[in-house]
């Protein structure tokens, strides 16, 4: 469970995140949503860690994320950024391998190994693993960060876009590993831009407009059209579709 | 593997011509062993370890910049090295080796540092801003370090420095570069944290790496390994930036693997290089570093050509 309680942050001195309370239960996926620029990759980046918040606290599991030392806390939560540019001539193994680093000081024994394995057939990588990063696709390479992240087998998973570059199919992969994981007992975070994706996988919906929480709850809660509309500021359609919502512009 | 073995292999042939290339054939009395024990043997090691320190200190300058392009030359890190040793010999003129080994290494690491804070700020997106950039400040403290020597009528030492050779290396004469040996076998141990650093600073701290530490230590070892080979030896160019370009286009970067092969192509090329400069005008020498600077100017322009694409090289 991760709690975050009157959360503030700035980027560049700008405040980004204004008083954010939000609580993300573990088995569940939430979906993260909100226009451009309204501050989702910033909260994942202060939950993270990766950025220091200005107010407010983030626990998970009832501790303090903020003075948890690195590796202990690497062990627990992975995130993985809208954008990650690897310079490095790596194999997809080899990154994917890294994600085990918090747990084996990087001396991967047969269970690492085991993990990795796992990760890469379930994101389809299997066939990719001795391929180096630079000579795969986009969306090959968006997977294999993705395992990255898997293969640290945290209790809290934050992914930001991780549909960026993904075909249909591994769209569903994606979610459906996010959802297993979920099920699992891990708390799960992804930020979408497709409503109609979040409403077909998500269990429970945050919405961020200018840094704040806009609204939160069930996916039938959120997904209004009115809601939508107000949330981007533009005319949304909400359609049940086969048991499931569609959202249309 | 095979590539290690047959580097290794490759250095023990080396190795052996150097102890036998040079004025004055080696003998099986006590006159050739002395020639050996002093001369030949001293400066065959000394050749081994600047190789493999430098090329160790270019591949993890390339892991902190994240950029394949830098190496301590191109970087401002020989810069400042040879400026700090400049200085101490003015303000100190006639201290102790040691003391401008200190000089020369802390203003190493100084230069440096500022080297790595300018080009974070450098777009991702154009790669080669960063040795450019690398250039330009190098070649700033370079002209520094110039009219402070010539100002001081010290130009005669300066050319020592820039201009890295072997000849001088007798026992007695090379050791501290056994700290440049020191300096690259610690590199061994952390050679996946740099791996992991070179994944940039967020996915580092993703993945629990005390990042800053990681940086440091890497600037560290940089500048020891930089200044000794500057200090002892002088200047040598391109070592650190085409040994680490050709172990990753054959074996990728990942450290933990690849840098035992990065070291023993170090060693091996520089020790090639010093031979060729021993026998290019026997029974004279030209300098091992005018030597690198046409080879690796023309292997790194090679590789510059044939760059992959992605922009990622
Ligand atoms: N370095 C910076 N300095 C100042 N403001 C910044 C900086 N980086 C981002 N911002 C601003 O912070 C706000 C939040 O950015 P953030 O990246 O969190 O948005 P986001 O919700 O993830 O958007 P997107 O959907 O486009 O990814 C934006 O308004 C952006 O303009
Ligand atoms: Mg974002």
């Amino acid at each position: 469970m991760i709690e975050i309680r009157s959360l503030s942050a700035k980027l560049g001195g700008a405040p980004v995140l204004h008083d954010i309370d939000a609580t993300i239960a573990p088995g569940r996926v939430t979906a993260l949503v909100g226009p451009n620029g309204a501050g989702k990759s910033t909260l994942l980046a202060v939950i993270g860690q990766l950025l220091k918040a200005s107010a407010g606290s983030v626990t998970l599991d009832g501790a303090d994320l903020s003075d948890m030392p690195p590796p202990e806390r690497a062990r627990r939560l992975a995130i993985l950024r809208q954008n990650t540019t690897i310079t490095p001539r790596l194999t997809v193994a080899d990154l994917v391998g890294f994600g085990r680093y918090p747990h084996s000081g990087g001396r991967l024994d047969d269970a690492d190994l085991r993990i990795v394995d796992a990760c890469l057939a379930e994101l389809d990588l299997s066939a990719l693993a001795g391929r180096h990063l630079d000579t795969i696709s986009g969306g090959q390479r968006q997977r294999a960060l993705i395992a990255m992240t898997l293969a640290q087998t945290p209790r809290a998973l934050l992914l930001d876009e991780p549909l960026n570059n993904l075909d249909l199919g591994h769209v569903r992969r994606v979610m459906e590993v996010a959802r297993t994981r979920a099920r699992a007992g891990v708390a799960v975070v992804v930020v979408l831009h497709d409503l109609s994706i979040a409403a077909r996988f998500a269990d429970a919906l945050i919405a961020l407009k200018a840094g704040r929480v806009f609204a939160a709850g069930r996916p039938d809660e959120v997904i209004t059209g009115p809601t939508l509309s107000a949330l981007y500021d533009t005319p949304i359609d909400v359609h049940e579709v086969a048991g499931s919502r569609v959202v249309l512009t | 593997m095979r590539a290690r073995a047959a580097i290794a292999a490759g250095l023990v042939v080396l190795i052996a011509a150097s102890l036998f290339t040079g004025v004055g054939s080696i003998t099986a009395d006590a006159e050739g062993l002395w020639l050996v024990a002093v001369s030949r043997a001293p400066r065959t090691a000394a050749a081994l370890l600047a190789g493999a320190g430098l090329a160790v200190a270019g591949v993890i300058m390339q892991m902190l910049a994240r950029n394949r392009f830098v190496e301590p030359t191109t970087a401002g890190t020989a810069q400042a090295a040879g400026l700090g040793l400049v200085v101490v010999t003015l303000v100190a003129p006639g201290s102790a080796l040691w003391l401008k080994m200190l000089a020369a290494t802390a203003a190493a690491l100084v230069g440096t540092a500022g080297f790595l804070a300018m080009v974070r700020r450098l777009p991702p997106q154009e790669p080669l801003l960063v040795p450019l950039t690398g250039l330009v400040y190098g070649g700033i403290l370079g002209a520094a370090t110039t009219f402070l020597a010539f100002e001081r009528d010290l130009l005669q030492f300066l050319d020592i420095w820039m201009n890295g050779e072997f000849s001088g290396v007798l026992l007695g004469r090379y050791e501290f570069l056994w700290a440049a040996g020191a300096a690259s076998a610690l590199a061994f141990v952390y050679a996946g944290r740099f791996t992991i650093a070179g994944l940039g600073e967020d996915a580092s701290l993703n993945l629990g790496l005390r990042y800053g530490q990681v940086m440091a230590l890497g600037l560290a070892l940089v500048s020891v390994i930089t200044a000794v080979t500057v200090v002892t030896v002088g200047m040598i160019p391109f070592v650190g930036l085409v040994v680490p370009n050709i172990v990753s286009r054959l074996r990728g970067d990942n450290l933990s693997a690849t840098l035992p092969l990065v070291a023993l192509s170090g060693a091996a090329l520089v020790l090639a290089c010093d031979i060729l400069a021993r026998l290019l005008r026997y029974p004279y020498e030209i300098p091992v570093g005018t030597v690198l600077g046409v080879l690796g100017a023309g292997l790194f322009l090679w590789l510059l050509h044939g760059r992959p694409a992605h922009g990622r090289g």
